[in-house]
């Protein structure tokens, strides 16, 4: 494995120094406006690129890193084009509001959807290569040649008639006063020397050593900390407080009363949590209060016979072929609301002064923090700096909804210093924006010869988008909510129907790691197993039955199956569950071996999981990703599940909320089956197809259909 | 009033008894290395050495701990070297989000001064800090690494 670029600690401390110690982040030159970072010694060559005369090249980063690698990835696609040195490539966030300042130089800051790469990389690449011709024809000019005879490599130009050669930085100055050219030409994906190969990421070093590069590592001078408590009660207010018992209390600021929350203000976080929790606060908890998981999924199992369901997807005539199938089957599932659980809890610091704005935050999107702030403050967004730091993960918590930026604004603003807001994990469990609750009613029909001619999809539960962006809704149909089972759902079966009862409840929802692909692999994916089985077939073969139009497809399935050993016996007592499931633009097939003890303890022992993701930038990440994505789905289907009781949420930390250990983890093997020509996510991807090849494997192990989640809710004692 | 001694600076902290030791840490000696996580000593991501023994952090009050040795992730090497456990981080590339690696190395670094050479089930005892990133199964490649003592020297 080559070696990346490492971060250069010298210049990074002088200027965390230069700004006062306060501002900290794991890369070369974190913060200010580019006029300042891309010094007199340094030029800005295209808004994403700043050579250095010392050959360094910092470039600029949009996107949030969380753990996900793109503040790796991003410039490697930029680097490939400009063709300088890796080694001597450092990362830098864009901030936001320089973002703004240059009419979205930048585009959108946004991080989510496994979309870093694909949103970002014709834009990269192609300043990649608009720099690297502006650096030659800074090179030509100097030598009076023209710039077809030169060429750049690894930082140096040369003039390939003499064999003169010129370092980047050598010609960076005359290079950022060159025109832009015109459309440039990018590499065919055979040239690319960089992109596909594993690269170490940039931000390991600083995490490795404790460094403060988190937002809840900020500290200012002055600073004052806050803790919060939140109506337990979706959608309900504020009634009174009362403070009495936090007379004698030391170090006691403020206590804020907001319409749904108080803040306790202290001089230390933990006065501040200590006296939140001895406020006695009176809430009116509203229309929700009487709302419970039985009830909503009374509400959800109605829905699947309703008649008010929108169609998504109709192919042939499902109803008929149905009426008209030698055999049948039928079977519901369901799925609960999950929360996040991000490591680093919700946390803001914020800073408000009568000219500006400041807030440090761990943000999926640093415009919608930039907006949020400045709606919250009440100022115009140009007197707004938003902090990026790096996220403690990110899951989808931290983009759309930026709750906890516009709470510290608040605070901060009332105080009059700055303060650190931190919520409890209490807190941060019971006030996410879960993924949604669902359910479906699967029905098949098949010919005499066993073959499927019939498949519906009734589901049922509630909309992201009815919730965050209405005007989104096409026809009445939330498409997100049918993630996998519309175009994008690959079985060739000649009458397909499905449709969307939308059940709306007072618990917010919003996107979880995959959206509603986690559901919904789980339900088409559990029930073509059983769609196999009704047929008396193998489930990977009858799979691929059913894929054999789709070459794409066909490929993942057979790497992964292939990979797994499918016809070889597994060790005695193990068994396997295969499921296959197209997200993010990319295809992935998963293999789980598990066993089944006779006490019902579950084993997981071995994931093999394949994936295209058509263009691969750092194979690494895609390792990383995979990794954590099975973790993170095995988490999800092992014991995730957010319930309501008395319309609030009845989980509240990691031990009523568990997520997987070490002890737990399989093995997993990562198989890259790149087979490129289009660009698809990564970080998301390998999420959905892990439940249902589990629970397909328990089927394996005890002839139990898992139909409903998390499996913790599962006797798997032999009967 | 409370005296400690971390990463070998004896420190005297004005702060309620009642407090976690990881606010001490924080918020009072500004060593931001270690995280909150959780607060019910459930996830780890506040492991510290005490006595050069893990401790959950978040949960042990500071009057229970005068005059014992801390030692935090910014004491694990002095001048700014890394420990073998951290150059295994780096080899495997076991970041993500990063924010519970220090609590894992420094649980790591307790287990393998306790146990040199531990098995997997060693490993899975002890080793119980969540990670949400999911990097358990390079976290158990590095501690096999370093037992084997197949970590890069210089960095």
């Amino acid at each position: 494995m080559s070696r990346g670029p490492q971060l250069d600690r010298r210049s990074f401390l002088a200027s965390v120094a230069a700004v006062g110690g306060a501002l900290t982040l794991g890369f070369d030159i974190p913060f200010g406006p580019p006029a300042v970072r891309a010094s007199a010694r340094a030029s800005e060559i295209t808004a994403w690129i700043v050579v250095a005369p010392d050959d360094s090249v910092v470039i600029r980063v949009a996107k949030s890193e969380m753990g996900q690698g793109a503040s790796t990835a991003l410039p490697m696609l930029v680097a490939e084009e400009l063709e300088c040195d890796w080694s001597k490539v450092k990362a830098e966030f864009v901030a936001p509001e320089e973002n703004r300042k240059r009419d979205r130089i930048w585009g959108n800051m946004s991080t989510g959807a496994s979309r870093s790469i694909s949103a970002s990389q014709n834009e990269l690449r192609r300043a990649g290569a608009t720099a690297r011709e502006m650096l030659l024809a800074a090179a030509a000019a100097r030598w009076n040649v023209p710039a077809g005879e030169c060429a750049a490599a690894r930082s140096v130009i040369t003039h390939r008639p003499s064999g003169r050669t010129v370092t980047f930085g050598e010609v960076a100055a005359a290079a950022a006063k060159v025109a832009p050219p015109g459309p440039v030409k990018l590499k065919d994906p055979k040239d690319w020397t960089l992109i596909g190969t594993p690269q170490r990421r940039f931000d390991v070093a600083d995490k490795i050593t404790g460094k403060p590069i988190y937002a809840i590592d900020v500290r200012l001078p002055d600073m004052l900390y806050a803790a919060i408590v939140q109506c337990p009660v979706f959608k309900g207010t504020l009634k009174a407080v009362d403070e009495t018992k936090l007379a004698g209390m030391k170090g006691i600021r403020r206590v804020i009363a907001h319409a749904d929350a108080v803040a306790v203000v202290a001089d230390s976080w933990w006065r501040a949590k200590k006296a939140a929790e001895a406020l006695r606060i009176t809430w009116d908890p509203g229309a929700g209060a009487d709302v419970s998981s039985a009830a909503i999924r009374d509400l959800l199992h109605a829905a699947l016979s309703a008649d008010d369901a929108r169609v998504g997807r109709r192919d042939g005539d499902v109803d008929r072929a149905l009426a008209g199938a030698a055999t049948r089957i039928e079977a519901d599932y369901e799925v609960p609301f999950l929360g996040h659980a991000t490591m680093e809890p919700q946390n803001c610091t914020a800073r408000v002064t009568a000219d500006l704005v400041e807030v440090w935050a761990p943000t999926q999107d640093g415009e919608t923090a930039l907006a949020v702030a400045a709606d919250a403050a009440g100022v115009a967004p140009d007197k707004v700096v938003v902090h990026k730091m790096s996220l403690g993960c990110g899951f989808g918590r931290r983009g759309m909804f930026q709750d906890f930026v516009r709470q510290a604004v608040l605070i901060a603003k009332e105080v009059g210093q700055p303060v650190k807001l931190v919520w409890t994990r209490e807190e941060d469990i019971r006030h996410d924006f879960y993924r949604p609750v669902a359910a479906v009613r699967m029905t098949a029909g098949f010919d005499a010869g066993g073959a499927p001619i019939a498949w519906k999809i009734r589901t049922a539960g509630q909309s992201i988008i009815a919730a965050i962006s209405p005007r989104v809704m096409q026809f009445g149909v939330d498409r997100n909510f049918l993630q996998g089972l519309l175009e994008d759902m690959p079985y060739d079966v000649p009458n397909y129907l499905v449709d969307f009862a939308m059940r709306n409840t007072h618990v917010p929802v919003g996107v979880w790691r995959s959206v509603n692909h986690s559901q919904n692999a789980f339900f088409k994916e559990s029930f073509i197993d059983e769609m196999a089985h009704a047929a008396g077939a193998d489930p990977y073969r009858f799979r691929r039955n059913l894929l054999r139009k789709s070459p794409k497809d066909l490929a993942v399935l057979d790497a992964a199956a292939g990979k797994a050993g499918w016809d070889a016996p597994a060790p005695p007592g193990v068994f396997r569950g295969i499921a296959h499931h197209r997200s993010q633009s990319s295809i992935c097939t998963q293999v789980v071996e598990a066993s089944v003890a006779s006490d019902g303890k579950l084993h997981v022992h071995r994931v093999v999981s394949a994936i295209d993701p058509g263009h691969v930038v750092n194979p690494l990440t895609v390792e990383l990703q995979t990794e954590g994505a099975i973790v993170y789905g095995l988490s999800a289907a092992l014991y995730g599940e957010i319930s309501i009781k008395d319309g609030r949420v009845e989980q509240s930390n990691f031990n009523d909320y568990p997520v997987l250990q070490m002890a737990e983890t399989p093995q997993v093997e990562t198989v890259i089956a790149a087979s490129g020509g289009f660009w698809g996510g990564v970080g998301e991807t390998p999420v959905p197809p892990l439940a249902p090849a589990l629970c397909n494997a328990i089927f394996a192990a005890t002839g139990k259909r898992i139909r409903s989640l998390p499996l913790k809710n599962h006797d798997l004692r032999n009967a | 009033m409370a005296t400690l001694t971390v990463n070998g600076v004896t420190h005297d902290v004005d702060v309620d008894s009642d407090t976690p030791l990881l606010w001490v840490l924080r918020d009072t000696l500004g060593l931001m290395g270690t995280k909150y996580g959780c607060g019910i000593a459930r996830c780890g991501a506040c492991t510290v050495h005490l006595d050069g023994n893990p401790i959950r952090s978040c949960a042990l009050p500071v009057s229970a701990i005068a005059g014992r040795a801390i030692t935090t992730i910014e004491g694990l090497e002095p001048n700014g070297a890394l420990s073998a456990v951290q150059r295994a981080w780096l080899d495997l590339d076991v970041p993500q989000c990063g924010y519970c690696q220090s609590g894992m190395i420094m649980a790591v670094t307790a287990l393998l001064e306790d146990k040199p050479k531990p098995s997997d089930a060693e490993i899975d005892a002890a080793i119980t800090n969540i990670c949400r990133c999911g990097t358990y199964q390079r976290i158990r490649a590095a501690i096999h690494a370093v037992a084997a003592r197949r970590v890069s020297e210089v960095r």
